[in-house]
């Protein structure tokens, strides 16, 4: 299908991308890789009056290591994430997850920003978001705030970003040595998107755990962080046969789970278990 | 009305589109580039795959104006004075096609999948191609003729680098 009319602004600096948004109100919408856009707009779900397209700003995009942190630029591709050297020596769990992301011609034009802030409960970085606490760097004509993980995603396609503001980049902090990391996904064979996915961090101190990290994908309306499997899988002795089984069995707790096509909310939660488990042993096991 | 510029299979083109004409609409509408076909509304399947920059796109997920100054590489753009790329050489030799409404996707997804990975094991070209869809071969030939182009693509890079 053929999407309905919209006016076209394409941005060449952040600045002028905040002047269109702020002329043209809640009528314009932001355009970055367009991957999850371009789809809601040929199905005609979205009627933006404008779109700002993103897609030249440059100041946007790349990787840096800021030192304690990773600071991704919200126009970053999904494949320029994926294979960045210093997101895959500092935040191995990123690249883990943003290389499920779809299929490599989404990744190629598909942006880390975009689609944390498209915040659709099916979408594989949420989760990570939580599970390493990053921080959304947002801006708008009055300035820079920067939102904590936990508070950025309200619900279904929600964030806590304002009409008037622009995400500009995701800080990753740096969990240090000692830690393995997993993402486990399960998903229909012809389509990525997750019916349940589990992205977890263990550090591992000999045979045990000493501390974790885990969030759901798509077992509610905003990604769910598992605590009740954080505080239940600490000091986990490995040796020992179920403790990381045990664990994994609180994972469905804080959940709300779905109920569409492809799964029911009783089978996500007991996905959510199964898969909780196995990306914790993975996890544990690269540690 | 936007003005755009677009190089397409080696021409470059100038032409006024509407903001939210996709980019496989100005391909296949205005340049007669018909050799990329439109087979969803969702971009699952993967048949509008074209080369952007170098890159696989699904051209049914990129608006024309976001394509302006680039460089688009499709099915039509790929044989050399008559002589196919050895790509289509192996779909055709491996019978990687049935209908043959996927193979123009699959083609360009594999050229792509090579930048990477210019000689991938089965599970990589799976991998590699699990944004395009097939629902006649069971993509068995299709695994092999992509390893087979990928063997002749650089069996001929020799050729060039030695002679």
């Amino acid at each position: 299908m053929i999407p309905a009319s919209f006016d076209y602004v394409r941005a060449s600096s952040l600045d002028e991308a905040l002047e269109t948004l702020s002329e043209h109100g809640e009528e314009a919408k932001v355009l970055a890789g367009g991957q999850s856009l371009l789809p809601l707009l040929r199905l005609r779900l979205a009627y933006p009056g404008t779109l700002v397209d993103l897609g030249r700003v440059e100041e946007l995009r790349g990787v840096a290591d800021r030192g304690d942190h990773v600071l991704i630029g919200a126009m970053t591709t999904h494949y320029e994430v994926a294979t960045s050297p210093v997101v895959r020596e500092h935040c191995p769990l990123v690249a883990l997850a943003t290389a499920t992301v779809a299929d490599p011609a989404v990744r190629h034009r598909g942006t880390f920003g975009g689609s944390l802030a498209h915040a659709d409960p099916a979408g594989d970085l949420p989760a990570v978001a939580r599970a390493l606490d990053m921080e959304f760097v947002a801006r708008s004509p009055e300035g820079e705030r920067v939102i904590p993980a936990a508070d950025f995603f309200l619900d279904y396609l929600e964030t806590a970003l304002d009409p008037g503001e622009i995400l500009t980049g995701i800080r990753v902090p740096k969990l240090g040595p000692g830690w393995g990391f997993h993402y486990e996904k399960f998903h229909r064979t012809a389509q990525a998107w997750a019916i349940v996915g589990v992205a977890a961090a263990v550090r591992r101190s000999g045979g045990a755990v000493e501390e974790a990290r885990v969030a759901l994908t798509n077992m509610g309306p905003v990604p769910v962080r598992a605590t009740g499997v954080e505080q239940a899988v600490r000091g986990a002795d490995l040796g020992a046969n179920g403790a990381l089984r045990a664990a994994a069995e609180r994972a469905d707790e804080d959940a709300d789970p779905p109920s569409d096509l492809h799964a029911r909310p009783d089978y996500r939660r007991h996905l959510a278990r199964v898969l909780t488990h196995r990306a914790l042993v993975a996890a544990a096991g690269a540690a | 009305m936007p003005r755009i510029s677009v190089t397409v299979d080696g021409i470059r083109y100038d032409e006024e589109v509407e903001p939210r004409l996709l980019l496989v609409h100005l391909l296949r509408d205005r340049l007669g580039k018909t050799g990329t076909p439109i087979g969803c509304d969702t971009s699952n399947c993967g048949a509008c795959t074209v080369l952007l920059d170098g890159r696989s796109v699904k051209s049914c997920s990129v608006l024309a104006v976001q394509a302006d100054g680039c460089d688009i590489v499709t099915i039509e753009g790929l044989s050399t004075g008559g002589t196919w790329h050895p790509m289509q050489r192996a779909f055709h030799e491996e019978h990687a096609l049935q209908c043959g409404y996927c193979t123009p996707g699959m083609i360009m997804a594999a050229i792509d999948l090579l930048h990477d990975d210019p000689d991938p094991s089965e599970e990589a070209v799976r991998e590699g191609l699990e944004g395009n869809l097939c629902r006649c071969t069971g993509y068995c030939t299709i695994v092999r003729a992509v390893r087979r182009g990928a063997r002749e693509m650089s069996q001929e890079q020799e050729g060039v680098a030695t002679s």
